[in-house]
């Protein structure tokens, strides 16, 4: 008995995991308890925008739904570029681009509906009038990519780098001619093209405050709205993946692409439906978090850095992995925003992405594979 | 071994060429233009450096790295810092330490080194895409930290670097043809010790790394530890263009090394050829001079550049060029070479054997 009760005999080889085990909790117990709130002047190491979560629960609450919302966002467009990446192994580096490029059709489409030119009061706007910029942008996107892998990709499969390389020439097109051409529906001619930043508008019941009844914390309707959406589109692609014949195939086409091909499944259709629905995931996000923030030329990098983060953190072809890379991903993003110490102007909240660079070096040195991901 | 009659023909065009260049390029200050030699052609020189380290990774360890123009930058950030000196007229950021030019020149060097094998020790357990998209991570948040950390750099960067060169180079303000100089001398130095640690046994041990990672990872060598060593030598190599490319413009900011600016040293690399380090260079001097020409070129009539269909600019142009390179020539301009002769060799063997040439060859 006492054999079985004796911890396993540490070793040399355990002293990573021990000293990354040790800084993880105490990031948790630095903004759980450590962190106080900033005195009058300068500051120390223990002090934060808002101290820890003892000291103002309620502060702690709203980063941690701002987190957990954001991460919503993050899970649509990142699973798109999981679900290519996982099934087709082709990085989409245009990923960023479509989600850009989405995201101003559907602004274009909600200005047209609402005839309201650039800046649209959310309480003028129906639910219609949001939903009608997602169905016309989505299946837009949806079609760029389809000629994206029909007429550059698909015959050159296998070829990972090239296909790469490939599509980073598209998203350099992409990205100039959205600011070429977007926004069109502005105010004044001089927000008029250049890929300024633009923002859609949520449908007028979703902005007002929830009052959550805990720590008197109030929070926004429509940020709840944009997790509903993040879980709502993790649901379906569990149940498309795991509860149909398409999903079969495509999770058969993730482990073995040969195999799959060679038990008469036509594959080449199942990476055109892959592409499709992917790229209409970037589009759909880009109009989930243009409403809550904005567009602009530029962002595509952004996301495209987003969902290489997600996919790298939370592992190849699973959409678990993207959820949980999202969550990661957004978490440490928020709170390192607000939880790193403020001592004056210059320190040290702006260091937060050094925190990004830190997820994925200690991710990849225990699992090159990422959280979820299969080696191989 | 120095024997040109043991080369082959394509080497003897090869090195002839080279010579030719090197001749034109030591001695393209007395009889070029401003613009071209202390521009375009300076230009190539150290953005060529830095498409280099991309090209050297990728020949020779199968990496192909997006954190060059990155590594780059940091280097030109971290010289900015140590060497400016504030002052009059210096509203730019930065911490202005005003140090000795030639000891800046050395820590940035070194600490960009270090920050490569950083970056090179996490990304060395992936290759191929991975490695891509890793080292891309890498290079979006090179950015985003210079860009917000307002001590170092912030959005504005630093400004007026190219006053404080080292004294053993002097003034590049007022006699632009020694930063030329000190350019092409670094090129060259850049090319021959690429050339010479690909000889060296480290340099055949990360070949074969390239190519059977686990067969080397199971006759013992540390797989690892030599893509690492190989990103600290790149980082270097990127370093020094960085500093260069400071020395030449005077300023660094965020938007030098950000995602645009990563993939046109990706499209340098690419045009010339990622299979060949000459590649680097050619490639390089066809971006600049693109650059240099089309942007304020006369419009493209049927295709609209600049107006009516398209309607974009220099990037839609450069991005359908790219496109048309990988998808006609991976290997790019020294591709298309490489396959001219081979083409011209099958060719030959079909003809009926002739008799030994006696003259010159070529």
């Amino acid at each position: 008995v006492t054999e079985a009760l004796r911890l396993p005999a540490l070793n040399r080889r355990h002293a990573p995991l021990l000293v990354v085990g040790a800084l993880v909790v105490f990031a948790l117990l630095y903004v759980l308890v450590i962190a106080s709130p900033p005195p009058e002047i300068g500051g120390n190491w223990r002090s934060t925008t808002f101290g820890s979560a003892v000291h103002d629960p309620g502060s702690f609450l709203r980063i941690f739904l701002d987190s957990i919302t954001f991460a919503g966002a993050l899970f649509i467009v990142a699973s798109g570029f999981a679900l290519i990446f996982g099934l087709m192994r082709v990085v989409n580096m245009a990923h960023g681009s479509f989600y850009l490029l989405g995201g101003y059709i559907a602004y274009e489409v909600q200005q047209a509906m609402t005839g309201q030119g650039f800046s649209i009061p959310t309480s003028e706007v129906n639910t219609w009038e949001w939903i009608v910029p997602l169905v016309v942008a989505a299946p837009c996107i949806a079609v760029v990519g389809l000629v994206t892998q029909q007429a550059f990709l698909r015959w050159n499969q296998g070829q990972e780098l090239r296909q790469a390389l490939i599509t980073i020439a598209i998203s350099v097109i992409v990205a100039d001619q959205i600011i070429a051409h977007f926004p069109r529906a502005t105010s004044t001619v001089a927000q008029k093209f250049g890929g300024n930043a633009v923002s859609l508008s949520w449908p007028g019941w979703t902005d007002r405050f929830v009052n959550l009844h805990v720590w008197s914390v109030q929070y926004s309707l429509a940020r709840f709205v944009m997790l509903g959406l993040g879980v709502a589109v993790g649901v379906g692609l569990w149940l498309w993946l795991y509860r149909t014949k398409t999903g079969m195939v495509i999770r058969a086409g993730v482990d073995d692409q040969k195999m799959t091909a060679a038990l008469g499944i036509n594959i080449q259709r199942t990476f055109a439906i892959a592409f499709v629905l992917g790229s209409a995931l970037a589009a759909m996000g880009a109009v989930v978090w243009a409403s809550q923030s904005n567009i602009a030329s530029g962002q595509d990098g952004a996301w495209l850095l987003n969902s290489l983060v997600v996919v790298i953190v939370g592992g190849m072809g699973s959409i678990f992995g993207a959820a949980a890379g999202a969550i990661l991903f957004a978490f440490v993003q928020n709170f390192g925003a607000t939880y790193l110490p403020t001592t004056g102007a210059d320190c040290c909240t702006q260091y937060s992405p050094i925190l990004t660079f830190a997820l994925i070096a200690l991710v990849l040195a225990f699992r090159p594979q990422g959280l979820f991901g299969r080696p191989g | 071994m120095i024997d040109p009659r043991t080369w082959s023909t394509k080497t003897q065009i090869e090195r002839s060429l080279a010579l030719v260049v090197l001749v034109i390029v030591v001695l393209a200050p007395t009889f070029l233009s401003p613009n071209w030699s202390h521009n375009i052609l300076n230009e190539t020189f150290f953005f060529g450096l830095t498409a280099a380290s991309l090209t050297f990774l990728s020949a020779y360890g199968a990496m192909v790295s997006l954190a060059q123009t990155a590594l780059f930058g940091i280097a030109g950030v971290i010289i900015g810092n140590l060497a400016t000196a504030g002052g009059p007229g210096g509203t730019s950021k930065g911490l202005h330490l005003g140090w000795d030019p030639t000891l800046a020149l050395v820590i940035a060097l070194a600490m960009t080194t270090v920050i490569g094998l950083l970056f090179g020790a996490v990304a060395s357990r992936s290759a191929g895409i991975y490695f891509l998209m890793i080292t891309l991570t890498f290079a979006v948040i090179a950015t985003q930290f210079l860009g917000l950390v307002t001590i170092v750099s912030g959005f504005s960067g630093i400004g007026g670097i190219n006053r404080y060169v080292p004294g053993w180079i002097g003034n590049v303000l007022d006699h632009p043809n020694r930063l030329y100089y000190v350019s092409l001398i670094a090129a060259v130095a850049v090319y021959a010790l690429i050339r010479y640690i690909i000889r060296t046994p480290f340099g055949i041990t990360l070949q074969g790394v390239r190519d059977e990672p686990i067969r080397m990872a199971s006759l013992g060598y540390n797989v690892p530890l030599h893509r690492t060593l190989a990103f600290g030598f790149a980082a270097f190599t990127a370093a020094l263009g960085g500093v260069l490319y400071v020395w030449w413009s005077g300023q660094i900011a965020p938007g030098n090394v950000d995602l645009p600016e990563t993939i046109n040293l990706l499209i340098m690399a690419v045009i010339g050829g990622l299979a060949r380090i000459e590649g680097a260079w050619v490639g390089a001097f066809v971006f600049v001079l693109m650059q240099n020409y089309i942007t304020d070129a006369v419009k493209v009539p049927l295709l609209g550049f600049g107006g009516t269909i398209f309607g974009g600019k220099f990037p839609t142009l450069i991005g359908i060029i790219f496109l048309v390179i990988v998808l006609v020539s991976p290997g790019g301009l020294m591709g298309i070479w490489d396959r001219a002769f081979e083409l011209r060799g099958r060719l030959g063997r079909w003809r009926p054997a002739a008799p030994q040439p006696t003259g010159p060859r070529g």
